[in-house]
This record gives structure tokens, C-alpha cells and sequence, in this order.
């Protein structure tokens, strides 16, 4: 089962991944990853996330695709925020059920790597000084580099 | 008569707008033209890419929209 979304919305990782588990009866392994809205020392009291409609909801299906066939899933959830979200508010969650532990954990890695640096989301961050553009980084370019043929 | 232009991410800021309207067809010229200084020497920047009718252009200057299209310019994603 292949479940995308964008979510204009907060929401709760807990009450999508009961019934996605569920859903795969037989599985041998579910890897979840839940990503957050940092708080602690950097000032930040909210971040938003910005989207393109036509591009960025089919370039996370194709994603959900490509990761399907390449670790051989049983099924793929893959939620993502838009808007403004505040501190400690769950930002992205990706879960994989697969045979076997290996598969699920490499595709939730593999889906946050290019979810991170190859989707179509801008976000900014609010400080106490106003609004400030997230510009990307090198290391998320590295980070997708691991995933290309060698 | 027109093309939609949507301005995403930094670029809004940049441009001081959402999106604006522009007579069709509309080529790489008439983009950069349409846009104005300072957003249109952010498009010579090889990283902002230029999607037109929901596709991402591979070449950005062989644009042509035609009535009724929407192009969208698209600034470096986030990372983070």
C-alpha cells in the first residue's frame, strides 16, 4: 500500500502508523522516521513550509515509486507538512514495510535523503529578527550522492 | 491571451510578488523581460530551475508557453 500525502494540517505519526502496519499483514519489519521542528538554542519560533501544487505531491509519488521497486516493499507511507508549523510539531514522517528490517530501513533513509534535498518545499524560519530563507547545503547534496550508482 | 507566472520561495520575496500575467506565447526572453530586474538575473542562476505547464524544463531557455499555461520559477530547495 503506497500512502502520500500533504497535510496543510498539524497531524499525529502514532495514529497513521497503527493502521499502516496493519494494513501488511505477513511483514517482517516496519522502520518509521519522524521528523520535527527543532527547538532548542537556535532562536526559531516557527517554520514554514512552502510548496509548488502541480510539481510537489507527484514528485513525492514517484519518490514513494522509485523506492518501492528499489528495496522491494510491501508498502510506503510518506506524510508531509506544508504551512506554518511551530516548535516540537511533527514535520514529515516516512514508513516502510518490507520481508525483511533491511529494506525498510534503507528505503526510510533513502526517502528522507530526497525528500530533504530533491523535493519541491522552500522554507523559512521566524526569529525573534523576523523571517529568514533556509538556503540549501552541501551536506544534503552529499547526502543524496550516497544513493547514486557507484 | 496570457501565461501565469508563479514566483515560489525566496523568489517571492525577491520579486516582491506571487504572480503576475504575461501575454502568450511567452519565450526566455519575453521571461526575463516579464519578470524584471532583480528576479530575472536570479533565473540566469543555473540552480533555479523552470517548470511550465507542470513539467520541470530541462532547458529553461527553450521556453515557450502557450495560452493559458502556467510557469512557475523554481529557487533551490531548502535541505535542512
Amino acid at each position: 500500500m503506497l500512502d502520500v500525502r500533504l497535510l496543510r494540517e498539524p497531524f499525529q505519526p502514532g495514529a497513521l502508523i497503527g493502521p499502516f502496519t496493519g494494513a501488511h499483514p505477513g511483514l517482517g519489519g516496519v522502520c518509521t522516521f519522524v521528523g520535527e521542528v527543532r527547538g532548542g538554542g537556535e532562536g526559531v519560533e516557527a517554520l514554514e513550509l512552502s510548496h509548488y501544487e502541480p510539481l510537489t505531491l507527484p514528485g513525492m509519488e514517484e519518490l514513494a515509486d522509485r523506492a518501492t521497486a528499489r528495496f522491494g516493499l510491501m508498502g510506503l507511507l510518506m506524510v508531509h507538512r506544508v504551512g506554518v508549523l511551530r516548535v516540537g510539531e511533527p514535520i514529515v514522517c516516512v514508513s516502510a514495510a518490507a520481508l525483511h528490517r533491511r529494506g525498510a530501513i534503507d528505503a526510510v533513509d533513502f526517502c528522507m535523503d530526497h525528500l530533504k534535498s530533491a523535493a519541491w518545499f522552500w522554507k523559512r524560519e521566524r526569529r525573534a529578527d523576523g523571517w529568514h530563507w533556509i538556503e540549501p547545503r552541501p551536506e544534503d547534496h552529499a547526502a543524496l550522492a550516497r544513493w547514486r550508482p557507484a | 491571451m496570457t501565461v501565469r507566472i508563479v514566483f515560489l520561495g525566496p523568489l517571492r520575496d525577491i520579486g516582491g510578488e506571487v504572480e503576475r500575467e504575461a501575454s502568450a506565447p511567452l519565450d526566455w526572453e519575453g521571461l526575463l523581460a516579464a519578470v524584471g530586474e532583480p528576479v530575472a538575473s536570479h533565473l540566469q542562476d543555473a540552480r533555479v530551475r523552470v517548470a511550465c505547464a507542470g513539467r520541470v524544463l530541462a532547458d529553461k531557455t527553450a521556453l515557450f508557453a502557450q495560452e493559458g499555461d502556467e510557469v512557475a520559477l523554481l529557487p533551490p530547495v531548502s535541505g535542512g
